[in-house]
């Protein structure tokens, strides 16, 4: 197996507040150390709460910020710095899905204008002839008809929109689709059908997804792997199936038994986290996690723990090997 | 008051029965628009006991905010929107008040004091520019009568009850120098300062992370318990309808569609618009284990301007008969005790015993 993409220490800093007058801001350690690959064909979700700096790391591997530590490697070769021009034609190899159905759609342009732009960027010396003939493919690929082709954004219901960011996203046959909580906007039953059509179109494709949701639900169903986030850093990386069976790290057990689970018989004891996600101007030393953390002891405000492999594929950044953490699922 | 057992719709007793908050008949709401007439609830009709929480679900569309809205009459006034049937409250007086027919002076004193609400985006429903303790000692000075002093000591009282750390500090916070959960922690502080009957509260978790949303749910449980206040909470998150609900009304296109008890509506759904909602969710249990396609319901909810003839659901449900469901809308059946369920075929799909 190749790897599509590998991320070593990925760092991203935003300029805080100043703390008084003349002097400098503070660093705000968005993405603070991030390491991860995806494999060709895979799907990666990178799960956290508001803040963890997921879609920061999403932004940042397309570069549309520019990271301020670490290296990105597409398809082996390195584009951590590369100039907008080089860049270039790795852009059309990676392209972004939104959330906002509503937001991420120009309610000016036509249906043909918003999903051949990037054709209008990425190939311009096609005709019209030709634009219009591969719009029209991406339509029926997510399921929309080419008669659609004229149409305006508000002509279409919110799942249709989120089909039409898709085909935007696909008229260039990307490799990698970085998704960033494409379903979170979406009623659920038609939640359910943007998400199997994403993962028919990666088997139809062969796209390599990186999935960017806090739903642990929808993250369960797609994933191959899940990284889940803490304030800037990866707290745990496993195969779908152990991370949800057999969680390592004590935020990912808090972050599963605190999902609703519809069935009124099921009964079970939560572990409700008290207090608020710190603030990341002002991050806790050692840890991040422990300040919320029920099993946290002194040494975990020393230096903040590496990520170790603990079992084939499973890494965990905790000190605590001697704990058993529960989870909602059960060992199948 | 005579205590009367709210049985069926048709009969209309004018008051409520002892342990009942809140009844609401034959509800229906509509809108003028530019295009036309639009019905965005009908026939509505549902009742709440003291204590008891009912979950309202349904996608976007369905009629469940208008519903919690027309409720409290915050919904536009007429001629733009009009809206009929009986709201039948009882006060902290003890009083029973039908809130539809309530002049609008009135209708004020009800808010806040007998009936509150908590909305889904605390950022937007909290005034940007004023202190939090400003805003929470705004209704009780209103209700109470009580002096600036007194209704800011009760505000930090409210506050240190919905678990805000320091409340006497946070009292001169401004909204945006507090996260997003305990915004939503002033919002519930503000709709119990004047400890009312009945809370409603849309969607107050669906902006917020899944921890903070337990920690939210957690303290919502507690407060009942204390105040035994009614609620009704609107989610279109079945997950959390499952851990909070008493009773479950779920609508669609504007009407109810299934009404039941929480276990057998999780257990035993009649409607099949309400199967289908439970089996798109993906299930946590079986995380990682393959990509079997979610039962996704196909198309997407009628437009509310030319709805299709008979049942709302026809055109989506796998189980459609043509010649039957769309030839004219099917009642709200009582198909066992306490579970109703609008569906001309809920017998034959429930294997045919009723």
């Amino acid at each position: 197996m190749t790897a599509l993409l590998e991320v070593r220490d990925l760092r991203k800093w935003f300029a805080g507040p100043r703390p008084g007058p003349f002097r400098p801001r503070a660093k705000l350690h968005a993405v603070d150390g991030v390491s991860f690959d995806i494999q060709r064909g895979e799907v990666l979700s990178l799960v956290g709460e508001s803040g963890s700096g997921k879609t920061t790391v999403g932004r940042t591997v397309l570069r549309l910020a520019r990271p301020d530590g670490g290296t990105i490697r597409f398809g082996g070769t390195e584009i951590t710095s590369l100039s907008r021009d080089a860049l270039r034609p790795f852009r059309r190899r990676m392209q972004l899905v939104f959330q906002d159905p509503y937001a991420s759609l120009n309610p000016k342009m036509t249906v043909e204008e918003i999903v051949g732009a990037p054709l209008a960027i990425h190939e311009p010396a096609i005709g019209t002839a030709e634009r219009r003939r591969r719009v029209e493919e991406a339509l029926s690929l997510v399921g929309l008809l080419p008669s659609h082709i004229g149409r305006y954004p508000h002509e279409f219901s919110g799942g249709q929109r989120q089909r039409l960011g898709i085909a935007r996203a696909l008229i260039l046959r990307p490799e990698l689709l970085i998704a960033d909580e494409p379903v979170s906007a979406l009623d659920v039953s038609v939640q359910a059908q943007v998400v199997n059509l994403m993962l028919e179109l990666k088997e139809r494709l062969g796209l390599t997804i990186l999935f960017i949701s806090h739903d642990l639900a929808v993250v369960g169903h797609i994933s191959d792997r899940i990284a889940v986030m803490y304030l800037g850093r990866l707290v745990e990386v496993a195969p779908t199936r152990a991370l949800f069976t057999a969680p390592r790290h004590p935020y990912t057990e808090a972050l599963l038994s605190a999902v609703p689970i519809p069935d009124p018989m099921v009964r079970r004891e939560r572990i409700v986290l008290t207090g608020d996600v710190p603030s990341p101007l002002n991050p806790p030393s050692g840890c991040p996690f422990r300040t919320r953390c029920r099993y946290a002891l002194p040494a975990c405000a020393e230096a903040p723990p590496a990520l170790r492999e603990m079992a084939p594929g499973h890494w965990k950044a905790c000190i605590r090997d001697d704990i058993a953490l529960a989870s909602p699922v059960g060992v199948a | 008051m005579m205590p009367e057992a709210v049985t069926d719709r048709g009969a209309l007793p004018a008051a409520l029965a002892e342990d009942e908050i809140l009844a609401v008949r034959d509800l229906s709401i509509a809108f003028q628009t530019p295009a036309g007439r639009l019905a965005a609830v009908q026939d509505v009709s549902f009742t709440l006991r003291r204590g008891e929480t009912l979950a309202l679900v349904g996608e976007s569309g369905s009629g469940k905010s208008v519903t919690s809205l027309g409720i409290l009459r915050l919904t536009p006034r007429a001629p733009f929107c009009r809206i009929t049937g009986q709201v039948l409250l009882r006060g902290r007086d003890g009083r029973v008040r039908d809130l539809v027919a309530l002049p609008e002076e009135a209708m004020r004193e009800v808010r806040g004091r007998d009936a509150a609400m908590v909305f889904q985006e605390p950022m937007t429903s909290l005034n940007p520019v004023h202190r939090v303790g400003e805003q929470v000692a705004e209704a009780i000075r209103f209700h109470e009568g009580l002096g600036r002093r007194a209704a800011l000591t009760k505000a930090a009282e409210l506050l240190e009850l919905v678990g805000i750390p320091d409340p006497r500090r946070r009292l001169a916070s401004y909204p945006h120098e507090l996260s997003g959960g305990m915004r939503q922690r002033v919002m519930i502080a503000m709709a119990l300062s004047c400890e009312p009957q009945l809370l409603i509260a849309d969607e107050p978790t669906t902006a917020l992370d899944v921890t903070i949303q337990a920690q939210i749910l957690d303290l919502l449980r507690r407060l009942q318990e204390r105040t035994r206040m009614a609620v009704i909470f609107i989610t279109h998150n079945l997950g959390v309808v499952a851990e909070i609900a008493d009773r479950v009304m779920v609508m669609y296109a504007g009407r109810v569609v299934e009404q039941a008890p929480v276990r057998p509506l999780f257990g035993a759904p009649l409607m099949p618009y309400t199967r289908g909602l439970l089996r798109s969710v993906p299930r946590l249990d079986l995380a990682g284990l393959g990509r079997e396609k979610l039962a996704a319901i196909p198309g997407t909810v009628p437009d509310p301007l030319d709805p299709p003839p008979g049942c709302s659901f026809a055109p989506r449900c796998d189980h459609v008969e043509p010649g039957r469901c769309d030839a004219a809308l099917p009642g709200l059946d009582l198909a066992r005790p306490e579970h109703r369920v609008r569906c001309v075929r809920w017998a034959e799909l429930a294997g045919g015993v009723a």
